[in-house]
């Protein structure tokens, strides 16, 4: 493979692998991301070889693996090209229909095609799922359609045709003042703009600099970093590689967490791939520019997502975090200026320098452009990740797109920004999402996880779940966030188990608010939004559990039972059948009885039962 | 301890101290567990004080210090699977093969752990033995899901 030099070297190529091609082939994409991989996707690609090979279609059927196309709760997900037709959780018994039927005689097989629950239509095509409707794909366009393990494919796709216009027509700072421009703000949970970062650490003294992408998506209810490292890893070099360039950066490391080893397959491939091919490597594009890229897994601490204990982490110690300043800027890893940004922020910058500023800041809000990946997750219909413009509102995201809520239930809250964020109630689900509306409703953007919630969750015992994960999470290195969340967490814990006392709210803010101002870190500093925020949207709530000593949404044991409205049951069984613990009895026909001596309440009679009769009391 | 595997960590990391992590990771690949005499010969080999190693060893959620079964059970407990009652699901399996989280059943069939956050959270509620993955998990079919691995063949 000859080291690719100048625009024109990168466009010979280019035709080269689209003249290889023929767009009107049939192909099968096949999701082999973590979440259809979970749904035995590789058991059905093999399934699907054997058939075309039995029928001799092998060469004229093309099968490309893909990353993630978003729709996980739908995996194995598979979409035939060109006529786009879209089937949700295919199976290998499947396959031989696929085959039969839409392969050879280009018919669709109905089963195997998105159904609307509610108007039981179905739907035929990837385009016209609700999900991707109302979506702008701008950062995850390709995953889901190209191969993430081919470099040729990501060239297909104008990869790397940013990086040549930067490298061989850009000066570094017109790069920076391009990014800056573009009103990037960092897509990993502060906002902070990109372009400033980039800036300050060009300009910082000293020859030697650093830049890290920061894969260590640690917020429980996110995965969008992990679906772009695994669906289009190439994008996130590229980014790097141009802001290495613009920065004078010659070293880059890419933080990841070990629990995405599909991830860190794919981006270890994809540097591989990226050296061959002179992207990275030595005097990139003749320009005397030397840039190359490591990764460093990481080991299971939350609070390495924090930028100095991710550095520290990379240097080969506890990742706990240091104050600030000085800022990593001017002295970050191994005490050298280093730029850090999210793998999605880095995603941004190849459609910017081939887009430009203008084309990029016409996208999103006023102080918040360009478009944002979420993770819509939780009691919504459609699961999966959807990226939309900056200022989408709430409604759009979670009705129009996610479907609404689930079984017909109430919506109650969205959880934004993880264990950093808050939640957000009802009354301000016309809200625009951006980076300045979710900070004044309490909540953050952080990195994008959105959380839905209904009548059936309780507000306390999220705040307690998030203080839970933070405690152990806390590095206790400075003494407010170590001992604030012990305490909190304690408060939080007496209250679940209906040992609440008049007071506890008024020490829990105080508290909260004593972490927010004196906490070393940003972990220690938002800590207490979780608490904060549904003290101030769901304090009924807190009110039940402390005075009444119950939890109206059934999820603190010692503060509900269940129940059995004997005017409502018709004696199906259903709960009887399923309980685990043989709890539930009575006659068929007849309204039946749980046994609260015996009941675990794990709640499986209250979920299946479909007459609702089954009352949390 | 097999000596010769950790020399061959310790050799392709050109026995950088920045590099202490992904040594550990690595040599904790041999037996799923790092155990003291690996520890001590990491810290000679590399001249590393132990209590750096030890500092690692124990602030990292990764390691182990003690030996783990023949499969390990994690729990993924992210806010998602937390939603779709992942408490519930982790409550069920003490009681099915009497441990705590973090412990190792008598016979070292099943370490029990939990997980922050999986990245599957569209299929919450999310459990992994081993490397296979579940989902839509609930109290009702937990027995079924384990069974298979009580009696499997050694891996």
């Amino acid at each position: 493979m000859k080291r690719i030099k100048t625009i024109s070297d990168l466009e010979v190529i280019r035709k080269s692998i689209l003249a290889q091609r023929d767009p009107e082939k049939t192909t099968i994409r096949m999701c082999l991301s973590t979440g259809c991989r979970a749904k035995k996707s590789i058991k059905v690609i093999s399934a699907l070889e054997n058939e075309l090979n039995n029928h001799n279609l092998h060469e004229k059927v093309g099968i490309k693996k893909t990353g993630c196309h978003g729709f996980c709760e739908m995996g194995p997900i598979m979409v035939i090209e060109p006529a786009n037709i879209f089937y949700r959780q295919v199976t290998s018994e499947d396959i031989a229909d696929i085959v039969a039927e839409t392969i050879s005689k280009a018919n669709v097989v109905n089963r195997l095609l998105w159904k609307d629950s509610r108007t039981k239509e179905y739907t035929k095509t990837e385009q016209e799922l609700p999900l991707y409707k109302k979506q702008k794909k701008h950062i995850s366009y390709n995953s889901g359609k190209i191969d993430p393990t081919d470099i040729e494919d990501y060239i297909a796709a104008n990869g790397y045709s940013a990086l040549c216009k930067a490298l061989s027509s850009m000066k570094p700072a017109e790069i920076v003042e391009t990014v800056i421009a573009s009103g990037l703000r960092g897509r990993g949970g502060g906002g902070f703009p990109t372009g400033i970062k980039w800036r300050i650490c060009s300009e910082a003294p000293g020859d030697i600099k650093y830049i890290i992408a920061n894969g260590d998506e640690g917020d429980p209810g996110a995965f969008m970093d992990r679906s772009l490292m695994e669906g289009d890893p190439h994008r996130i070099i590229e980014g790097m590689i141009i802001g290495a360039y613009a920065i004078g950066a010659s070293r880059g490391f890419i933080y990841v967490r070990e629990e995405y080893p599909i991830a860190i397959e794919h981006l270890s491939l994809a540097i591989q791939q990226a050296e061959k091919y002179g992207f990275l490597g030595r005097n990139i594009f003749n320009t005397g520019f030397d840039f190359t890229i490591t990764i460093n897994k990481g080991a299971g601490a939350f609070v390495c997502g924090e930028e100095t204990a991710l550095m520290i982490s990379i240097e080969g110690k506890s990742g706990t975090p240091r104050s600030r300043p000085p800022y990593p800027a001017f002295e970050g890893l191994f005490g050298k200026p280093t730029v850090l940004n999210n793998v999605e922020s880095f995603a941004n910058i190849p459609k910017i320098i081939s887009e430009g500023a203008d084309w990029y800041s016409r996208i999103g809000t006023g102080n918040s452009k360009g478009t944002k990946i979420f993770s819509l997750v939780g009691k919504v219909r459609n699961t999966g990740l959807v990226e939309v413009e900056m200022g989408t509102t709430l409604r759009e995201i979670i009705f129009d797109i996610g479907g609404g809520i689930r079984k017909n239930r109430q919506f109650k809250a969205v959880q934004t920004g993880g264990p950093s964020g808050g939640c957000i109630p009802i009354s301000k689900i016309d809200m625009p999402v951006d980076y300045d509306s979710l900070r004044e409703a309490g909540a953050i953007m952080g990195s994008g996880g959105m959380i839905v919630m209904d009548e059936t969750s309780c507000m306390v015992d999220i705040a307690r779940y998030f203080l839970n994960f933070l405690l152990f999470e806390s590095c206790g290195k400075c003494v407010p966030c170590r001992e604030g969340l012990k305490q909190m967490h304690h408060i939080l814990t007496n209250i679940c188990e209906g040992k609440g006392e008049k007071g506890n709210i008024e020490t829990l803010t105080e508290l909260g608010h004593f972490m927010i101002s004196t906490s070393m870190c940003g972990l220690g500093a938002t800590a207490p939004n979780p608490v904060l925020s549904t003290l101030r949207y769901f304090h009924d709530e807190y009110v039940a559990h402390i005075y009444d000593k119950k939890c109206p949404a059934g999820v603190c044991k010692n503060l509900f039972e269940y129940m059995i409205d004997e005017t409502l049951c018709n004696g199906c069984t259903l709960c009887k059948v399923k309980c685990p613990e043989k709890a539930v009895s009575g006659e068929k026909k007849k309204p039946h009885v749980i046994n609260t001596e015996k009941c675990i309440k794990c709640g499986i009679c209250y979920n299946s039962c479909k007459r609702k009769a089954v009352l949390v009391i | 301890m097999n000596i010769e595997r950790v020399d061959h960590i310790l050799e392709k990391h050109e026995y950088k101290h920045s590099a202490i992590i992904s040594i550990m990771q690595d040599a904790q690949g041999i037996e799923n567990y790092l155990s003291e005499d690996t520890l001590r010969y990491i810290s000679e080999k590399m001249e590393l004080k132990l209590t750096r190693i030890f500092d690692i060893a124990t602030f990292y959620k990764t390691f182990s210090l003690v030996p783990r079964g023949r499969h390990t059970i994690r729990v993924c407990c992210g806010t998602a699977c937390h939603l779709g009652g992942a408490v519930k699901n982790l409550e069920q399996i003490q009681r099915k093969i009497h441990i705590q989280e973090g412990e190792t059943t008598d016979d070292r069939m099943f370490s029990l752990e939990t997980v922050n956050c999986l990245g599957a959270c569209a299929l919450a509620p999310v459990m992994v033995i081993s490397e296979d993955y579940y989902d839509a998990v609930n109290p009702g079919n937990i027995e079924e899901i384990l069974s298979p691995y009580r009696s499997g063949p050694e891996v």
